[in-house]
């Protein structure tokens, strides 16, 4: 038997179950795009393209200004945690790659045990923090917690452990200051790694749910995942509007992902985790 | 241009000693080869003079200043990588311009002073390249350029030629020996390759476990090594070396040699004290160029005769690899002479060409001695 026909089997097994996969992954976003489309009394009609597409949900709520509030809270904090933690986690994982200091295995092991905790455990305590300081109801309550991640200073570390000690050492002759030396020479050398934990935590962001609803009460500091989740309330589960607001926050996200792939593949390989 | 000089220089990681308490003087304008194996403390050494590492003992002085608590940048020396450590992500312009990052010279002094230095080493049409898009040779180029836009007063070099090929290495050397001839630069090189250190220096430094073992011109190093180690690290092919006794034969003294009966009558000055039945162990040492294949030797000549056991012609000359006794030996066969495996030859060098070393010590019998009949 040849190899190709020995491979052949397997290749067929295995496109199978991508498909399948692949089918489990997108019937909720078509059907999230084919609700949208229908009015209130088709939503239970479960055809994926409706009888009578509208467009009036999009209308109705592009024309409700708490959307777009919600919209911009929602890119505001998302591109402030992205920022932060792109410069302290940089920061942060540099240093404890590149510098020798008593304790540095420590602090790394204090950072890394973070992981362990669910972000469940540690909403009480955020809570707390944030109504002790009066940052209930405000960009900076809902933001402080993800200014900097383990996550994103474990990854950095690793990347800058593989920046080779000599362009550090070159530039230190050349007379570059550390913080010089950081920003001007090893940073731009981890850029795959800066890209995919920018990506990573913009996506987190986005997305996050549970404590902006906890530390934001009034309706023009919410999110847009918060924001979403009032029409359930308001408006006894209006589905359409939901499946819209998602439709729409979905955008992003999905354009990010189109122009970065390759960056958040070779992050997610990197990182050594599965996406 | 600048002087260094290391007095009792230690370098300690933990329990370990690197670098044993070296002293060394390097004259303004002189280019001097730190040369030895691996981990013999050569690197650590100019990574010191660098400012890249702290000395656990001992003083560095660059020009008669104590620098040992200057940081890199004050210590107005450059240096060059072993690989390169030019910026991938910015051009070759920029990479040299790195150099003046902290000057303060106007914008286009500085850029006259980038073109400058790119002309001088055949880099302008690359100027507004990434390093991804030069060949080894040119990225070391630009290394060195980087290091002679300062105007420094001492370049230091850290293996810089070990990745490149044979053949660009060889040019790189001749490139950088130029270089030191027309700035006049006080430099020091750092190698594990004989070859480098013998064409390049005006000084070798032979290193080994953290200790200096010889300071001399390549010739002198060639000529008189001061133990086995100096010996053999210096020289391509590696000196033979032969192991024998000091003893008395037919009223002369001389060295018996292990395998075979060859007894070599070297210097009486020098064996006279100690010959005697089963003398003291020696090693006998003969460089390959001076053990050449000879049809009808000279009388006072030392010989071995063995049977050729690998040829390796080299075009000019043809080294012969000789198996005598249990042992091997390498000679030279001049001109276009070229034995067969299997073939019985006579080997011959003047005795005045002979090495001794004292076999337990490992160090030198001094060859002016030897050389006095």
């Amino acid at each position: 038997m040849t190899a190709l026909s020995k491979a052949r089997p397997g290749r067929v097994v295995a496109w199978t179950l991508l498909f399948l996969g692949g089918i489990v992954m997108v019937t909720p976003i078509l059907f999230m795009f084919s609700t949208s489309l229908k009015d209130s009394s088709q939503v239970f009609d479960l055809r994926l393209v409706p009888a009578e597409p509208t467009l009036d949900n999009y209308r109705t709520i592009l024309e409700d200004g708490r959307f777009l509030r919600w919209f911009l809270n929602s890119l505001f904090i998302a591109v402030l945690a992205t920022v932060s933690n792109v410069f302290f986690d940089g920061l942060v994982g540099y240093t404890l790659a590149k510098f020798r200091f008593p304790g540095r295995r420590l602090v790394f092991l204090a950072i890394l045990s973070t992981l362990m905790i669910p972000t469940e455990m540690l909403v009480i305590p955020w809570y707390l923090m944030a109504s002790r300081f009066g940052w209930l109801d405000s960009y900076w309550g809902i933001v402080f917690p993800g200014l900097m991640t383990a996550f994103g200073t474990f990854l950095m570390r690793q990347f800058f452990e593989t920046v080779p000690d000599d362009f550090l050492e070159a530039a230190r002759i050349d007379g570059l200051n550390e913080f010089t030396i950081w920003w001007k020479v090893a940073m731009p050398l981890v850029t795959p790694a800066l890209s995919a934990l920018a990506i990573f935590t913009f996506l987190g962001n986005w997305t996050a749910f549970i404590w902006p609803l906890i530390v934001s009460t009034r309706a023009e500091m919410f999110t847009l995942p918060v924001g979403l989740s009032s029409f359930s309330v308001e408006q006894s589960v209006a589905w359409e509007m939901i499946m819209t607001g998602a439709a729409i926050a979905t955008l992003p996200t999905l354009l990010v992902f189109l122009v970065l792939q390759r960056f958040i593949v070779r992050g997610v390989m990197l990182a050594g985790l599965k996406g | 241009m600048a002087t260094i000089a290391l007095e009792k220089l230690v370098k300690r990681y933990g329990p370990a000693t690197i670098v044993q308490g070296i002293d060394l003087s390097v004259a303004e304008g002189e280019f001097v080869v730190l040369v030895g194996p691996s981990g013999c403390g050569k690197s650590t050494t100019l990574r010191m003079i660098a400012g890249l590492e702290d000395a656990s003992e001992g003083v560095i002085r660059i020009d008669g200043r104590v620098v040992n608590q200057v940081e890199p940048k004050g210590r107005n020396i450059a240096m060059v990588f072993q690989n390169y450590a030019i910026y991938p992500h910015v051009t070759v312009a920029e990479n040299i311009g790195f150099g003046l990052y902290t000057s303060k010279l106007p914008k286009a002094e500085k850029q006259a002073r980038i073109q400058e230095v790119a002309r001088s080493l055949g880099l302008e049409a690359l100027l507004d390249r990434r390093p991804a898009q030069l060949s080894g040779g040119q990225r070391q180029r630009v290394a060195i350029g980087r290091a002679m836009v300062r105007n420094p007063s001492a370049f230091l070099f850290d293996e810089p030629l070990s990745n490149l090929d044979a053949q660009l290495r060889g040019q790189m050397r001749i490139e950088i020996k130029r270089l030191h001839q027309k700035l006049g630069a006080t430099s020091v090189f750092v190698t594990h390759d004989q070859v480098e250190a013998m064409t390049m220096a005006d000084r070798i430094v032979v290193m080994r476990e953290g200790r200096i073992l010889q300071i001399g011109a390549p010739m002198e190093l060639y000529e008189r090594p001061v133990d086995v180690f100096t010996a053999r690290f210096i020289g391509s092919p590696t000196m033979n070396l032969l192991p024998g006794a000091l003893a008395s034969r037919d009223g002369a003294d001389g060295v018996a040699l292990e395998d075979g009966d060859a007894f070599v009558r070297p210097p009486i000055a020098l064996v006279g004290n100690r010959a005697g039945g089963g003398g003291p162990k020696v090693l006998l040492g003969v460089r390959p160029h001076d053990l050449l294949l000879k049809a009808a030797p000279d009388s006072a000549a030392f010989t071995l005769s063995g049977t050729v056991a690998v040829v390796e012609t080299l075009g000019t000359e043809t080294l012969v690899h000789v198996d005598i006794g249990r042992r091997s030996v390498v000679g030279l066969a001049p001109g276009r002479i070229v034995p067969s495996p299997g073939q019985r030859v006579t080997l011959a060098a003047d005795p005045a060409a002979l090495h001794l070393f004292d076999a337990a010590t490992e160090r030198a019998f001094p060859r002016p001695l030897l050389q006095q009949p």
